[in-house]
């Protein structure tokens, strides 16, 4: 039962995919580890966690696929559970340095030192065990998509109601967690990392784990979505998004299959902002901006929503570009993001990756129906006979 | 002798006295109407005498202000939900086919398939042979084994209509509600409905809402004509429409 589930998933495409992000899992850390500094191939450290940031990206715009792309849940509020999982693993690393604060507490991290804080905040304990943090980076976004969804979806908010309270949600989240007596560092958020399962955040040889484990988990979490997508369950919620009220009357509770998809992503995206906040070293309440859960909507679409491999693509594209504009042109970047949002929207409605497939699946339906044709001319008809 | 509770214990569909209101209009006006096992029904009416909002009733997506909805003389479905209301056997076709459209036709009939429901039961579901069969058997019914494989959205309007039909036989329902199945068929299409609708009605109940009267005329059953909500008249094709009340409200406009 569970073999099939996975095997299905399996499909030429992500197998292709899979074995080209594992190959880059691999191969960026070993020109960076192995190769001399002032070598050709050489990828320098900075690269490298900018690349591997871009694979947080691809797996967060790889959960709103999940949700957007095939149960037409447009969620504008990913961006907070992502950030929910980068604060779970913000926290657990804040517990690892210690004494080697600034204050030099052992117990309370510096910002509750500074707050004149006597004692760590209940909802603190237990981040200094790494398995508790990595339990909390699932459960904490997966715990807000169930209570959201649960409240959303049983009261049938729909379409562009359920966008904008995606966007309050993040929002509200946003103004929380700037206050400092929310207990998560307010404006300054968390950050001056030093240690990470006792090895150091900033050495190379960690650099290189985080990347290959971002890698990695994009590759599982790819693999998942795409065996829930390819089970009957995604064909259920292809149809929620294209006919909601035909599957109810089929018999379906549309509430209970929203409810997991919206949860399993949220989830993912939790995973996706654990591994950002190590290789980004600074997690804040900047990340649960509305405009970063916009962004990720731009990312999906530019790829290609409803494809999974998409959103990966148009995620490392268009944060590619980012980084290239920023640096080079700073002051044009978002005319240059609002004219893409623009561009893809009329001229590539399916993104990238949906045009390419649309235009393959036609002409495979064009050339089916010349071959039915030529039949059709090599077998005269009765009437023909007849004549 | 009582009458009323006799018919109520031998019917598959029982409303009573049902009062819909929207915004103080009255949609459906203390309406009552059987349905027994095995029978296929037509109701005919004029636009606005409440045709479809019958149908939102029994299938659970508007609630009755007043009144008794019964399924199987037990099964009050005034307390339950659509997909409560579908699991226990009430299959509907809309007046617009609706169907999936970017999934080939054996998938709209794989998950209209009458198996569990639940989340983790259709993640992990294979197709089983009797699946298989099962689905084989309805293409050939709805007669169209030969397109099985094509998107649901490259069909034409009347074979949509039929893979509708086939998705609410996979449903296996004991009651079928059927809103306006030939509108904008072709003659021969209608026929071939006609024909298709009276064999499914031979395994189950069938209510077919229909303006079409050449149609009705053809299937040949009980008729009832609603006008403003409630029933005007009820019996054969041809003593309802030679009914003054219906040539006045109805046939006559």
């Amino acid at each position: 039962m569970i073999s099939g589930f996975v095997f299905r998933a399996l499909e030429g495409r992500i197998v292709a995919a899979v074995g080209i992000l594992l190959a880059i899992g691999i191969l960026v850390p070993a020109l960076n580890l192995l190769t001399p500094a002032d070598s050709a191939i050489h990828i320098p450290t900075y690269a490298m966690s900018l690349f591997g940031k871009y694979l947080c990206y691809a797996l967060l715009a790889l959960a709103l696929d999940l949700v957007w792309g095939y149960c037409g849940i447009l969620s504008l509020g990913h961006g907070a559970f992502f950030a929910l999982g980068g604060y779970a693993m913000g926290m657990y690393l804040m517990r690892q340095i210690g004494s080697r604060g600034v204050y030099g507490n052992p117990i309370l991290p510096d910002f509750m030192v500074f707050l004149n804080w006597k004692e760590l905040p209940w909802f603190w304990h237990g981040f200094d065990w790494f398995v508790f943090a990595m339990v909390m980076v699932l459960v904490v976004p997966g715990l807000l998509a169930f209570v959201f969804g649960w409240f959303a979806f049983r009261s049938r908010v729909n379409g562009v109601y359920l966008s904008i309270i995606t966007q309050a949600m993040t929002y509200a989240l946003l103004l929380a967690f700037f206050r400092n007596d929310m207990g998560f560092g307010g404006n300054n958020g968390l950050t001056d990392f030093k240690d990470i399962l006792g090895f150091s955040v900033q050495a190379d040889g960690t650099r290189a784990v985080l990347f290959f484990m971002s890698a990695l988990m994009l590759s599982l979490c790819l693999i998942l979505a795409s065996a829930i997508v390819r089970s009957k369950f995604g064909k259920v919620l292809v149809g929620v998004r294209d006919a909601e009220s035909r599957v109810r009357f089929l018999g379906f509770r549309v509430e209970n299959i929203k409810l997991f998809t919206f949860v399993v992503s949220a989830m993912m995206a939790g995973i996706a902002g654990a591994l950002f906040v190590p290789q980004v070293g600074i997690i804040n309440p900047g990340e649960f901006a509305p405009a970063n859960s916009i962004e990720v909507v731009v990312w999906t679409a530019v790829g290609g929503r409803g494809t999974l491999i998409g959103p990966i693509i148009g995620a490392i594209l268009v944060n590619g570009g980012k980084s290239f504009f920023t640096g080079a042109f700073p002051e044009i970047w978002l005319f240059a993001l609002g004219a893409l949002f623009i561009c893809v929207t009329l001229f590539l409605p399916r993104g990238i990756v949906g045009t390419i497939q649309h235009g393959f699946r036609s002409r495979k339906a064009y050339k089916a129906a010349a071959e039915a044709e030529k039949g059709r001319d090599a077998q005269p008809s009765v009437a023909q006979a007849a004549e | 002798m009582n009458t009323i509770s006799e018919t109520r214990k031998k019917s598959l569909l029982y409303l009573d006295n049902v009062c819909v209101a929207f915004d103080g209009f009255k949609a459906i006006n203390s309406l009552s109407f059987v349905v027994e096992p095995g029978e296929l029904r037509a109701v005919i009416g004029p636009n606005g005498a409440g045709k479809t909002t019958m149908m939102d009733i029994i299938t659970g997506k508007t609630r009755p202000d007043t009144g008794t909805v019964l399924f199987e003389d037990t099964i009050d479905l005034t307390k339950k939900d659509e997909a409560d209301i579908a699991q226990l056997g009430i299959g509907r076709k809309f007046q617009k086919p609706t169907v999936f459209e970017s999934h080939t036709v054996w998938d709209n009939l794989e998950l209209a398939l009458n198996r569990s429901r639940g989340v983790f039961a259709t993640l992990f579901y294979t197709l089983s042979p009797e699946d298989k069969a099962r689905i084989e058997e309805i293409l050939e019914t709805i007669r169209m084994t030969h397109r099985k494989d094509e998107y649901a959205a490259n069909l034409s309007h009347g074979q949509k209509q039929w893979l509708e039909i086939g998705m609410l036989l996979a449903q296996e329902p004991k009651l079928l509600l059927v809103d306006e199945p030939v509108a904008g068929m072709t003659d021969a299409e209608t026929a071939e409905t006609a024909v298709l609708l009276k064999e499914i009605a031979k395994t189950r109940s069938v209510v077919v809402v229909e303006h079409d009267m050449g149609f009705i005329r053809e299937l040949g059953v009980k008729v009832t004509c609603l006008a403003e909500g409630s029933v005007l008249a009820e019996g054969s094709i041809d003593f309802v429409s030679n009914d003054p009340k219906v040539i006045e409200n109805y046939l006559g406009r």
